[in-house]
């Protein structure tokens, strides 16, 4: 039989405010244990929560973001249930209003084509802390500093057909809320980690399958892997005749295997009810009005942009819109008055290839704005060619200065002057008789042995279209 | 003795240089010394921080810094935190909790220079009508030391009536406050709800939970009140509302006021002695030039049952927190997690605050929630605005505060249905979150009965006018109860 994979997520970002969602501690990620909760986040008796009013900043321009319903009147609730790092024995989160409703976002689909996937929510929560179990003695340590950092949870709908549209999507909301600055993004830290919701049904089947919940995933790459494991083994349990139940499954990225972790009679009853200490976040035009003109260019109308008044590809401009860091850096490039099309090829090409190669991200480019434009334009006014930059941004890399300096340094400048070229390449010919005669005798392929030969006799030095031209002439 | 004067004569004889506040405050620790072991109605007693900020305080009075109550002790319940000092709430479970903070309302009393005796008794996280819920023992009534005197703001009100302070906080989420009050003879007032922060306050039912002021008079009321409201960035319930001085319309004169009776508050609950004094409260206002007006709040009967959802509802919530994990009590040698958690809330929970979680639990649950928790809120909103609709007629609302006199210890222990219904008349304000008041008005068997009077939102400044005019005709307020003159 063939099978159909649903997966809906849940993407919990953690906003980058200074201070918590009820509290007026640091988020700041790192302390020491314990030094960035106060009395609020210890959920000590009296304390009261205060709305941070930066997180509903922050919700509200996702909302508009993704052109979903910001709602006017939304309700913080109480989740009710006992665990050592929930101070409180509730989360404060948000559960029938929530701040954000319906809304949606357009994926890149690997055929070229896009798909349309729906948000059915995002709400606002506070983070628990963490339970440290190593290093006590047969106990567990408690660190509250997390305790009451804000989290944008984001609830898709069950519109993704394959792990690699999980994905896809995952990646769409990671470069949004990165360019939107109310996430940093950052995956190690669990600053952006998802649950997926997994089932499988025959192909043609309405009805959806009973579905799994893999929790806390926090790397693209697991995201992937842990779908398709659970896809592999539901149908498996399908067809070898038992039943998939509703639970709840740990992915385990060691063991590659995903785990039960509670099923649905043995779930929470969490028995929400409106938080009796926080007023209605209630929100008006005029605000969302002043929210919307802080919004930044989003990546689509980027990356229309950069077609249209740029003249890049679509591919090209959809990949330097995936994060705004690196379209910013793009956009400094030709700000300096280089060629966007060359520009491109280049961080595309050599700069992210480097990047990747050193693990390093855009903003930790060795290779500055000023630099990166400087070596450019040397090639826009032929000092170096195109093979010869490579050298120069190796050189650049490595810290030996700016494209000038080296190419001065390494002697790299691209040879111009005709007389100097025919000189070389008379040299040339004169070495290659036997190729000269084969080439007169009607083997035109050789044509590239003396190219080769001439850009080698120049160290790569030799302008590659004059050497082209006065070739041609010398060898008729 | 300084003990039988109301707040204002102590802040004169003050001023005059007639007494200084170490004088005071030697006075009203000596009287606690010898009167509370019979009361019961202090759970911790700061004699020597006391004298220290008595020093302070007279030092501020010579350096032309003092203010109206700089220098005069005060009380606070044991369920604001105190900075140094336990904070127990009346249970087992915070016998050794110790503030890190300061509750805004102890803030602001402590920046009004009042000096601090001590933290009084309570019905266990002020669960109770009757005191008799503390882990630390019952508090006793002082005009009968064989009744309860009322809760859970019992031990404050026990030890103002017996002047061993001369005024405390108190707490008021279901009748906390003016219950007590009533049945100890003294005057107490529930501001509106958002008048006063709640910040470190421990929590019973938020959306109910109000601080306010116990003393001997409405005047005394009205000077607590000054220091103690205002809006608090820490509490997002608090209102960004102008404070008036409460005491600006104290004497305003009541001609033409409309007062407004409930048909609803007068009927066969109400024992016929309590009714007839509240008839004669009611007649010294007539005199006064005041209106009558019969009016109905039909949906009162359904008060005690709403608030016996919602306020278990966010009581089973709210104690949450206490979970042997960070602060109060850990039960010895857990085996386990669930483990610590069982025993220790099993061991540090008293049964009233047991049997309200369980309720509150029950009714937020899967299945239940629609039934109980969000139908109450419903029903809550209809009794609400039975008062909107009075104040369209009526300035205030006058009523018993209680159905009955202080009952004797142990007479209602087994019977908790029983026990609610001595607050049914004074749950409904709470619902509202409308201000009231209880005022003495006579005695039924030598023990006190109070008058309830109930004003619209924010409206506490004709409250205290209305009654303050009642206890210039009136002596009742003054009554000490013999053995504590």
């Amino acid at each position: 039989m063939e099978w159909e994979t649903v997966i809906g997520l849940e993407i919990h970002a953690q906003l980058r405010t200074k201070s918590k969602i009820f509290s007026s501690a640091s988020t700041a990620f790192g302390a020491a244990p314990n030094t960035q909760a106060c009395a609020v986040d210890l959920g000590l008796p009296g304390v009261l929560p205060v709305v941070n009013a930066e997180a509903i900043r922050m919700a509200t321009k996702f909302g508009l973001a993704t052109n979903s319903e910001v709602c006017k009147h939304s309700v913080f609730a109480r989740k009710n249930y006992f665990y050592p790092d929930l101070p409180k024995g509730y989360q404060i989160s948000q559960m029938e209003l929530p701040i954000v409703g319906v809304g949606s976002i357009d994926i890149d689909l690997e055929d070229g084509t896009k798909k349309t996937i729906g948000i059915t929510r995002a709400h606002l929560e506070e983070d628990a802390g963490k339970s440290l179990h190593e290093d006590y003695q047969g106990m567990t340590g408690i660190d509250l500093n997390r305790a009451g950092t804000p989290l944008l949870e984001i609830v898709s709908e069950p519109d993704m057909r394959s792990a690699k549209e999980a994905v896809a999507y995952m990646k769409k909301i990671h470069s949004l809320v990165q360019y939107l600055e109310i996430c940093d993004g950052n995956m190690a830290e669990g600053s952006f980690r998802c649950d997926a919701n997994v089932s499988v049904r025959p192909k043609g089947q309405k009805e959806y399958g009973t579905r799994a919940e893999l929790k806390n995933i926090n790397s693209f790459r697991f995201v992937e892997r842990a779908i398709n494991l659970e896809v592999e083994r539901q149908i498996e349990e399908i067809e070898d005749g038992r039943k998939v139940v509703q639970e709840t499954r740990l992915y385990d990225a060691d063991k590659h295997e995903t785990r039960s972790m509670r099923s649905k009679e043995e779930a929470n009853d969490y028995r929400y009810f409106p938080d009796p200490d926080l007023l209605p976040v209630v929100l008006d035009d005029v605000y969302l009005e002043e929210v919307r003109k802080t919004l930044p260019e989003l990546p689509a109308e980027k990356s229309t942009r950069f077609v249209n008044d740029l003249g890049l590809s679509e591919y090209d401009a959809g990949i330097l819109t995936t994060s705004r860091e690196l379209a910013d850096f793009f956009e400094a490039v030709i700000n300096e008055s280089v060629e966007a099309k060359l520009t491109a090829n280049w961080i595309i090409g050599d700069v992210s290839a480097r990047l990747n190669k050193e693990d390093l991200s855009i903003t930790d480019c060795p290779v500055s704005v000023i630099h990166l434009a400087g070596m450019l334009k040397r090639i826009e006014d032929n000092t170096i060619s195109g093979k010869i930059a490579k050298d120069v941004f190796d050189g650049m890399w490595k810290g030996e200065g700016d494209a000038d300096t080296v190419i001065e340094k390494k002697g790299l400048k691209q040879i111009t002057d005709n007389s100097a070229i025919e000189a070389i390449i008379d040299e040339v010919i004169s070495n290659s008789p036997n190729q000269l005669e084969q080439y007169r005798s009607g083997k035109d392929k050789l044509f590239g042995y003396f190219v080769g030969q001439v850009m080698k006799a120049s160290q790569g030095k030799a302008n590659p279209a004059q050497v082209n031209t006065i070739l041609k002439d010398k060898l008729k | 003795m300084y003990h039988t004067k109301t707040l204002s004569e102590l802040s004169a004889l003050l001023e005059a240089g007639d007494v200084t506040s170490v004088q005071l405050t030697e006075h009203f620790l000596q009287r606690i010394k010898n009167h509370d072991t019979e009361l019961n109605s202090f759970i911790t007693i700061t004699a020597e921080p006391a004298l220290k900020a008595a020093t302070a305080a007279d030092e501020k009075r010579k350096a032309g810094k003092a203010g109206p109550l700089t220098g005069i002790p005060i009380a606070h319940k044991d369920i604001f935190c105190t900075k140094n000092i336990k904070t127990s709430c009346g249970s087992k479970m915070l016998d050794n909790f110790v503030s890190p903070y300061d509750a805004t309302v102890v803030e602001k009393m402590q920046q009004a220079g009042m000096i601090i005796l001590g933290k009084t008794n309570m019905d266990e996280f002020a669960m109770g009508s009757s005191n008799e819920t503390s882990f630390f023992g019952p508090v006793k009534n002082p005009w009968n030391t064989k009744a309860v005197p009322g809760g859970s703001s019992g031990g404050s009100a026990s030890s103002v009536a017996a002047r061993l302070t001369p005024a405390a906080t108190g707490t008021d989420t279901g009748g906390s406050i003016r219950q007590p009050a009533s049945l100890c003879g003294i005057t107490g007032l529930k501001p509106t709800y958002g008048r006063v922060s709640r910040y470190g306050m421990i929590a019973f039912a938020s959306s109910l939970d109000q601080a306010g002021p116990m003393a001997q008079s409405a005047e005394d009321c009205a000077l607590l009140l000054n220091a103690m409201s205002g809006f608090d960035p820490k509490d997002s319930t608090s209102l960004e509302k102008d404070v008036p001085d409460y005491t600006a319309d104290l004497n305003k004169p009541l001609d033409g006021l409309k007062i407004g009776l409930p048909k609803e508050y007068f009927d066969e609950g109400l024992s016929k002695t309590t009714n007839d004094i509240v008839q004669k409260a009611i007649d010294e206002y007539k005199a006064m030039g005041a209106e009558i007006i019969d009016i109905s709040l039909p949906n009162t009967h359904l008060a005690v049952p709403v608030y016996y959802v919602v306020a278990p509802a966010e009581c089973s919530s709210n104690l949450s927190r206490f979970d042997g994990v960070r602060f109060g009590h850990r039960c010895e040698e857990p085996k386990d997690l669930e483990d610590l958690y069982k025993r220790s809330r099993g061991e540090g929970f008293g049964d009233e605050v047991k049997r309200r979680i369980l309720i509150g639990t029950y009714a937020l649950s899967a299945g239940y929630y629609d039934a109980y928790y969000i139908k109450a809120q419903q029903l809550r909103r209809m009794i609400s605005d039975d008062f909107t609709r009075a104040f369209e007629k009526v300035d205030v609302i006058m009523g018993p505060t209680s159905p009955e006199t202080a009952f004797n210890i142990g007479e209602k222990s087994d019977d908790p249905i029983s026990m609610y219904l001595s607050d049914i008349y004074t749950i409904a304000v709470n619902l509202a979150g409308l201000p009231g008041m209880s005022v003495p008005a006579g005695f039924n068997n030598k023990m006190p009965v109070g008058l309830q009077i109930i004003a619209n939102h924010f409206d506490e400044s004709r409250l205290l006018n209305v009654a303050h005019q009642y206890q210039q005709k009136t002596d009742w307020h003054k009554a000490i109860p013999e053995q504590f003159k």
